[in-house]
């Protein structure tokens, strides 16, 4: 009898390949260990709302009414909703043909496509075309979408930073592309120097790969680190000269705790660059309601904006958007909601104000608190969070820590982070996922646990590194650094 | 000068080393020896002052259509193909310019789109969904007032199925558990046999499902899935998409689309001996676009084909609640299957449902699911993986999936008016695609087959020879002439057979049975009169 189709030795090895540490090893184990009744604090991913973030009312009340909208008849319905959410509701209704339930179109209602396509505009000064903007079940859905129009086939490679999301790892896995890493400069900040870029190229070409797009993260994940206004020109002049497609994945626009650098679209500084790099240059930027003070992960709304790109392309893009008919109406009012958010003098702004920066000033404080307890701890050295949602402390590793990993059959920071995990139910993402340099060691975590449990988790942690540092020797000269 | 120099220099020494190599070398990436080659001489000219950077290999800009994937290039996807987006410039004719057109509005008949036309949406669904998605008002006492008893409690008890009641966290990649754990009680309701909910994958919607499973499947253009024709192009898009062969198994119009083993054998013979592994058979039940309901032997027969063959059965269940004729009846494969004796270790099988469609229409939501059952915890694994690279689908479209898997019972507050919603939407369905399919009967050469089941109807229209030779000279399939006909002269919009396969040398097009019942009539008027003037115009 001849195997069948689903032995695992009979699947697309494709599928074999692709990582996604996020909800990997760690997560895996941490879920199994929550079973048996260990208290687990999850800050492997993302996912504010998990740790206790709470939705802004706003724009749940305007789904909730948009997902019945008989409550818009009933003449009580202003003693549970504001009027402001009401008329937004009903605004909203009437851009679809038929309310939630049905079909949009593919490209997203057009209604919300031009409340992006102004938020844009008021964002960057310069005007954006609704029609260039799609509305996606998500920003990895977008992302999936262009990475699987771009890759043509192995010999396709991608640019993508390292330490980097593991989306596009694993996206380019799955279409059978090539990753062609470039490496971020812990030791400045997780900065971005060009010639590592150009090293990167070259190296890839040497290798017979044509490099077709390179992929920035803006704030960095895991990475945090918001990029000048310089190292946005040199990218885009890089990407220019080399033919190029920029993808800009600004998901935490929203989230920047430092004031030096602001975050800046690559949209506007090349549109400030002038021609030609403004007319010729191909770039496709990517937006969420999951992060920034929304955290709405589980709602899967996002866009992506595409400029310079050919008409011909965007039909082809248009045509695979419409395989899958429509992405989910309720993400689109989120998405409005995010664009278009209460304005001074209706009834909720104060309410969105104020929810808004509390949970943006909150967000600030933990990220320093996050990066001090990372320091204060032995042979732990960490940047500091500019800007997203994660912590990605380098764990200085002693050798033989190393060695333990090794006889364990598991990579050193996988092991730590197990260890971690047992000791005191920290679940968090080994460097491994995300890239890093040859024997230097990080973990990620998320500076998403509540406030009040900050400094409780800090402790737990420090305990746990300075009892393993301990145990394991702490000698010098493994490092890198 | 010298950088110029050194430009020249570099482009000669490449485009000399590219012709020795290969003298028919294309623009686009094709053999890597060449690109070796070419890429080792740039490695020379790496150490030059960086404004002369090295120039790619591909001198054209990536995203030009030329050199997008190929596999992006092939796929089709009729529904929302060329037809419509007439139907959408015509549409913006009439807002701009009432009266441009013989027709007030554009009726799209081209896609299952239940509420866009009018169908009203479950009203206990809908208050649950509105709880979760605002579950604060739930504290407040006017809430009671505004919502029913049971639409609250059902409320809560999903609210306490979801950690910290958070319905804006990514979940399990997989799903909600408690919510799996509903939808496995619904199967089991549903067929009398256990499921379990480790085996189900919430999804937005059934496409993404469907889509996972191929590019699970397909390893290569010499990998075949099975497909019905006439099928829904949800799944030659994504055999397409994901580099497959699609390997056609013919339903039979003359008797009712019915699907022969010997079929089957035939198409699979011809594929084996083209070098083809063929994978896994697609099978809609009820059918895409042809409606057809199959009978319990049918299964039967196809599930022992499966299993002698080796092939995944991928069953596309999605109208399972569309059933418009009292002698037949929806039966799961999976029930088929393990009726038949038949467990996990012996067959592996896909089952897909949605929330898109059946009386509760909700399209929009994207939700939906897989039951995956028969493999092994490896294969497991890979899915899990490759769901969790999305991280999990949206959070009310899995709530919706398991309220349609367990709607009201008998004695709930809200089962009256949630049984009177639902039975008036289904006989209503039922009546509009008996009047459509006896108007479309009553068309000259038009032979319309019935609707047992799903959404549509796929009449076979016989073309005068002098109409084929008009859309032959437009450079356009015949049907796909006629339905643009069609269009201009009613707003009436269906998708050309075309879009969904059929036997060569016949036509046909897809009509929803969805416009509102009171426009029927005139549909139907204005569909005959349009025909009746395009028969005289080129009758043989």
């Amino acid at each position: 009898m001849s195997a069948k189709a689903l032995d695992y030795d009979q699947i697309n090895e494709n599928v074999k390949k692709a990582q996604y540490a996020v909800r990997g090893e760690l997560y895996l184990r941490a879920s199994e260990l929550q079973k048996e009744g260990k208290k687990i604090i999850f800050t492997n991913v993302g996912n504010p709302h998990a740790l206790g973030q709470k939705p802004l009312t706003f724009p749940r009340q305007v789904v909730a009414l948009c997902q019945a909208p008989f409550l818009l008849d009933d003449p009580n319905v202003g003693l549970i909703f504001p009027a402001d959410a009401i008329a937004k509701a009903k605004l909203y209704l009437s851009y679809t043909s038929g309310g939630l339930g049905a079909y949009s179109d593919s490209r997203g209602l057009p209604g919300i496509r031009k409340e992006v396509a102004e938020f844009i505009g008021r964002r960057d000064g310069y005007p954006s075309d609704p029609e260039l903007i799609y509305l996606t079940d998500g920003a990895s859905k977008g992302v999936m979408q262009i990475l699987q129009t771009v890759i043509r086939c192995q010999g396709d490679g991608i640019l993508v930073p390292v330490p980097q999301y593991p989306l596009y790892s694993a996206a380019i896995s799955l279409f059978g592309g090539s990753l062609v890493p470039y490496y971020l400069e812990e030791n400045a900040n997780w900065g971005l120097d060009i010639n590592n870029l150009r090293q990167s190229v070259a190296e890839a070409r040497y290798k017979g790969i044509t490099v077709r797009a390179m992929v920035i993260i803006n704030p960095g994940n895991p990475t945090g680190q918001c990029l000048s206004i310089d190292n946005l020109k040199e990218i885009l002049k890089f990407c220019y000269q080399e033919n190029l497609v920029l993808l800009g994945d600004e998901v935490y626009q929203q989230n920047v705790y430092q004031d030096e650098r602001p975050f800046i679209s690559s949209r506007k500084v090349m549109l400030d660059m002038g021609p030609p790099i403004s007319k010729e240059l191909q770039l496709i930027s990517f937006h969420t309601v999951s992060k920034g003070f929304l955290g709405e992960c589980g709602q899967r709304g996002g866009y992506f904006e595409m400029t310079n790109i050919p008409p011909e392309s965007v039909d082809e893009i248009y045509k695979v958007a419409s395989i899958s008919l429509s992405p989910n109406v309720p993400g689109q009012i989120f998405m409005g909601c995010m664009v278009s958010p209460p304005q001074p003098g209706d009834i909720s702004y104060d309410q969105f104000i104020r929810e808004s920066k509390g949970i943006l000033e909150s967000l600030r404080k933990r990220a320093h608190m996050m990066t001090d307890g990372f320091n204060s701890c032995k042979n732990v050295v960490c940047n500091f969070t500019e800007g997203a949602m994660y912590s990605f402390p380098q764990i200085k590793l002693p050798p033989k820590a190393i060695e333990a990993a090794k006889s364990a059959g598991k990579v050193p920071d996988v092991f730590y982070c197990l260890k971690l995990l047992e000791a005191t139910g920290i679940s968090t993402v080994p460097g491994s996922g995300f890239g890093q340099k040859e024997g230097v060691f990080h973990l990620r975590t998320t500076i998403l646990p509540a406030e009040g449990d900050m400094p409780a988790i800090m402790e737990s942690f420090k305990k746990f590194n300075d009892a393993f540092m301990d145990q394991y020797g702490n000698n010098i000269g493994y490092s890198r650094m | 000068m010298r950088k110029l120099e050194a430009h020249r220099a570099k482009t000669l020494i490449r485009n000399t080393a590219v012709s020795l190599l290969n003298p028919r070398r294309q623009s686009s990436s094709s053999s890597s020896s060449s690109y070796y080659y070419t890429s080792r001489l740039a490695r020379f000219f790496t150490s030059l002052p960086s404004d002369a950077s090295m120039a790619s290999d591909n001198s054209t800009p990536p995203i030009t259509v030329e050199s997008l994937n190929p596999k992006v290039l092939k796929c089709e996807y009729a529904v929302r193909g060329e037809i419509v987006s007439l139907a959408q410039k015509l549409q913006q004719d009439l807002q701009a310019n009432p009266g441009s057109h013989p027709f007030e509005e554009i009726l799209y008949c081209n896609i299952g789109n239940p509420q866009s036309l009018g169908q009203q949406p479950i009203t206990f669904f809908r208050e649950v969904l509105a709880l979760c998605d605002h579950p604060t008002i739930l504290d407040k006492s006017e809430t009671q007032g505004l919502f029913s008893a049971d639409s609250i409690e059902r409320a809560w008890q999903i609210l306490d199925q979801i950690p910290g009641r958070a319905t804006g966290a990514y979940s399990h990649s997989q799903g909600i558990k408690g919510l799996r754990d509903t939808i496995a009680a619904g199967i089991e309701a549903r067929d009398g046999f256990p499921a379990d909910p480790n085996d189900i994958f919430l999804t937005d919607g059934a496409s993404p499902a469907v889509h996972m499973m191929m590019q699970l499947l397909i390893r290569s253009e010499n990998d075949g899935i099975f497909c019905p024709i006439p099928q829904y192009p949800l799944y030659s898009a994504s055999i397409a998409l994901h580099g497959g062969t699609l390997v056609p198994y013919y339903l039979d119009e003359a008797t009712g689309w019915g699907l022969e083993i010997s079929e089957l054998k035939k198409q699979l013979e011809t594929a084996r001996q083209k070098g083809i592994t063929v994978r896994a058979l697609v099978v809609i039940n009820p059918g895409n676009p042809t409606g057809q309901v199959l009978a319990e032997e049918n299964q039967r027969d196809i599930v022992e084909f499966c299993k002698k063959e080796g092939l995944v059965l991928l069953a596309d269940e999605v109208y399972q609640e569309n059933i418009y004729v009292p002698e037949k009846q929806f039966h799961s494969f999976k029930k088929v299957s393990r009726s038949m004796g038949y467990g996990d270790k012996d067959i592996p099988l896909v089952s897909f449902q949605s929330v898109s469609k059946g009386y509760y229409g909700e399209c929009g939501k994207r939700g939906g699911y897989m039951e995956v059952t028969g493999f092994s915890p490896e294969v497991r694994e890979q899915i899990y993986k490759v769901a969790s690279v999305n991280l999990c689908s949206n959070i009310s479209g899995q709530i919706l999936a398991s309220l349609v898997m367990s709607p009201p019972n008998v004695g709930d507050e809200s089962y009256e008016s949630y049984f009177a919603e639902k039975d008036g939407i289904l006989q209503s369905l039922a009546r509009r695609a008996k009047k459509l399919e006896d108007g479309l009967n009553n068309l000259e050469g038009v032979t319309c087959n019935k609707a047992e089941g799903a959404m549509y109807l796929f009449p076979r229209i016989r073309l005068p020879n002098k109409a084929i030779k008009e859309a032959e000279s437009l450079k356009k399939a015949p049907d796909a002439y006629y339905a643009t006909r069609l269009l201009n002269a009613t707003g009436i919009v269906v998708v050309p057979g075309s879009g969904f396969g059929q036997v060569p040398g016949t036509w046909h097009f897809r009509c929803t049975i969805l416009p509102q019942e009171e426009k029927i009539p005139a549909i139907v008027s204005r569909w005959t009169e349009f025909h009746q003037k395009f028969m005289d115009e080129f009758r043989d």
